[in-house]
C-alpha cells in the first residue's frame, strides 16, 4: 500500500483551490467475476473552485467510482483526473462506535498525527455550529440518523480539503430527516464553500443542492447531459423554477437508462 | 426487573438441568448397579471436596498459577501473531500455516516429550498451554482485524491516515471484541493443557492428584478434582464476559444488542 504523505494542516481551510475538479474521458474497469466489468467509459466532469455538482444516475452507473477516481484511491484505465486534494464523505457515516462523536469528527486530524487534545480543541467549535453541542461526549449508537450523519460531516470538513466528495451522504436517512439535513448542509456550504462532488440518485436533491447537474447512462458509466442549474438559493422544493429543473433532470435520466 | 435479578433468572434452566441430571446419578448409585469405587455417588464427591478440602487447596493453586501464567503468555503471542500477520502479507504467507500446524501437535505425546527437555518444572505446562490456547486468540483476533469494513480503511485513506494510524484508531479498537472471544476460548482449553501438561510429569497440581487418585481407587477424590477444574474455567470464562462488559460496552450496546 502506498504510504500517503501528511500535510501538516490542522484547521480547515477555505478554497484555496485551483483546479477544483477535472474529470476528462476516462474510463475504468474491474475484473469481476464473469469477465472484465465497464464501470465508467468515457466520462467527463467539471466542477470549478467553489462550484457543487451533482451527479445523478441509477445504481451500478460507476458513480462510487468516479468518487474513489477523484479521491485518488483508484487510477483511471484512460483519460485523466486532475482535481485538489479530496476527501470522501460515504454514503454510511463510519463512525466508530466505540469513540464519543467529538473523537469521531476529531479523527480527521488523528489521522495527520494531530494530538489528541488538539484534535478535539478543533474538533469542539464544528459541534456548536452544527447543533451538535452537548452530545460531544456520547457515543454514536445514542445519536439520531441526522446527528451522526451530522458528525460525519463535521469529520469530512475537518479534513481540510478543498475538494469534498460525497456519496449518497442522505440516502440512509428516513425523508423528513433528509429534508432537514439537506437544508443543513446547504446553509453549510454557503458559510464554508467547498468544491462538492454529490453523488446522489435523488434528482431534486441534485437541485437543490448543486450549481449543475451531470446525468449519468447506466453502466458503463458517462456524462450524458449536463444541466447548469443557476438559482438563487435558499431554493424550496416547491419552487416553481426546482420543479421544472428535477422534471427536465428526471427526463434526461429517462432517456439515459 | 433488575438485570442482576434477570440473570438470575437466565440462570435458572441450566440449574434445574444440573439439579436433575445430578439426581438421577445419584439415584443411579443408590441403586447399587454399581461399585461406588468405580462410580461415586455426587454426596460422596461433595464428602470428598469437605474431607480433602486443604489437598485440594494446595494443588489447585499450583495448577490456577499454571493456567493463569499460561494464557498470559498465550494472550501476548497470540497477540503477536495475529498483528503481525495482519500487518504484513509477507508474515502472513510464512507464519499463518505454521500457525496451523502449532494445533495438529498430538499435545499427549509432545507433553511428554516436553518433560524429558524442560524437566518436572513449571515450564513445559507453560508451553503446553500457551501452545493450545494460542490459537483461538490468535485467530479470532486475525479475524476481527480482517473484518474491518474495506470502506473504513478508504475513508482513513482519504484523510490521509498512514497504515499504523489506520491501525491505531480502527483496526485496534474493532479487533477487541475478537480478542475476548479468543481468550473465552482459550480458558476453557488451558484448563485442559495444564492437565496434560501435569500427567506428563509432575509432583503436584490437580491433574497430578487425579492421576495419583485413580490407580488408588480415590475416584470421589479425583471426580473431585475434576469438578474444581472445571469451576475454574467457568469462573474465569465468568470473569472475562464481565471484563469484556466493562471495557467494551460499546460492543453490547450498539442498535439492539451486540452487533457481532
Amino acid at each position: 500500500m502506498p504510504e500517503v504523505t501528511e500535510a501538516p494542516v490542522e484547521e480547515p481551510r477555505p478554497v484555496s483551490a485551483h483546479i477544483g475538479v477535472r474529470v476528462e474521458n476516462v474510463s475504468r474497469s474491474f475484473a469481476g467475476r464473469r469477465g472484465a466489468v465497464e464501470a465508467l467509459r468515457g466520462m467527463s466532469l467539471r466542477a470549478r473552485p467553489g462550484e457543487v455538482v451533482a451527479v445523478v444516475g441509477a445504481s451500478g452507473c460507476g458513480k462510487s467510482t468516479l468518487l474513489e477516481l477523484i479521491c485518488g484511491l483508484q487510477q483511471p484505465d484512460a483519460g485523466t483526473v486532475a482535481a485538489d486534494p479530496a476527501v470522501l464523505m460515504p454514503q454510511r457515516d463510519l463512525l466508530l462506535p466505540w469513540a464519543s462523536a467529538l473523537d469521531n469528527a476529531a479523527l480527521a486530524l488523528r489521522a495527520r498525527g494531530v494530538g489528541r487534545e488538539r484534535a478535539r480543541a478543533a474538533a469542539r467549535p464544528w459541534f456548536e455550529r452544527f447543533g451538535l453541542a452537548g452530545f460531544e461526549s456520547a457515543r454514536p449508537a445514542a445519536l439520531s440518523g441526522g446527528m451522526r450523519q451530522r458528525v460525519a460531516f463535521v469529520r469530512t470538513l475537518l479534513a481540510g480539503k478543498p475538494v469534498l466528495a460525497l456519496d449518497e451522504p442522505f440516502a440512509a436517512l428516513d425523508a423528513l430527516t433528509r429534508q432537514e439535513v439537506q437544508a443543513w448542509l446547504a446553509q453549510t456550504l454557503a458559510a464554508e464553500p467547498r468544491t462538492v462532488v454529490l453523488v446522489t440518485h435523488d434528482v431534486e436533491e441534485a437541485v437543490l443542492l448543486a450549481d449543475e447537474v451531470v446525468v449519468m447512462s447506466p453502466r458503463p458509466g458517462r456524462a450524458v447531459a449536463t444541466l447548469p442549474v443557476g438559482l438563487a438559493r435558499p431554493r424550496r422544493r416547491t419552487d416553481a423554477a426546482v420543479v421544472a429543473l428535477r422534471e427536465r433532470a428526471l427526463q434526461a435520466l429517462g432517456a439515459a437508462t | 426487573m433488575s438485570s442482576g435479578l434477570r440473570r438470575v433468572g437466565g440462570a435458572l434452566p441450566a440449574l434445574a438441568i444440573v439439579i436433575v441430571l445430578v439426581a438421577a446419578w445419584e439415584l443411579y448409585a443408590a441403586s447399587g448397579e454399581v461399585d461406588s469405587l468405580l462410580l461415586p455417588a455426587p454426596h460422596e464427591i461433595a464428602q470428598a471436596l469437605w474431607e480433602d478440602r486443604a489437598l485440594l487447596w494446595d494443588n489447585f493453586t499450583v495448577t490456577a498459577g499454571e493456567v493463569l501464567l499460561g494464557i498470559v503468555v498465550a494472550a501476548v503471542a497470540g497477540l503477536a501473531c495475529a498483528v503481525a500477520i495482519h500487518l504484513s502479507p509477507t508474515l502472513r504467507r510464512a507464519v499463518y500455516p505454521l500457525l496451523v500446524a502449532s494445533q495438529t501437535v498430538p499435545i499427549p505425546i509432545f507433553a511428554s516429550l516436553l518433560v524429558v527437555w524442560l524437566g518436572f518444572g513449571i515450564a513445559p505446562k507453560l508451553v503446553i498451554i500457551a501452545l493450545i490456547a494460542f490459537f483461538p486468540i490468535a485467530v479470532t483476533t486475525l479475524d476481527a482485524l480482517a473484518a474491518v469494513d474495506p470502506e473504513q480503511r478508504r475513508l482513513m485513506r482519504t484523510l490521509d491516515a498512514s497504515r499504523l494510524r489506520t491501525f491505531r484508531f480502527v483496526e485496534a479498537p474493532a479487533a477487541l471484541p475478537g480478542l475476548f472471544s479468543g481468550a473465552k476460548i482459550a480458558v476453557a482449553v488451558a484448563v485442559i493443557g495444564a492437565v496434560f501438561a501435569e500427567q506428563s510429569g509432575s509432583d503436584k497440581g490437580l491433574g497430578h492428584l487425579v492421576q495419583q487418585a485413580v490407580p488408588q481407587m480415590l475416584t470421589a477424590r479425583a471426580y473431585a478434582a475434576v469438578l474444581i477444574l472445571s469451576a475454574f474455567a467457568i469462573a474465569l470464562f465468568g470473569l472475562l464476559s464481565l471484563a469484556e462488559r466493562i471495557a467494551l460496552p460499546w460492543a453490547f450496546e450498539s442498535r439492539g444488542g451486540r452487533s457481532r
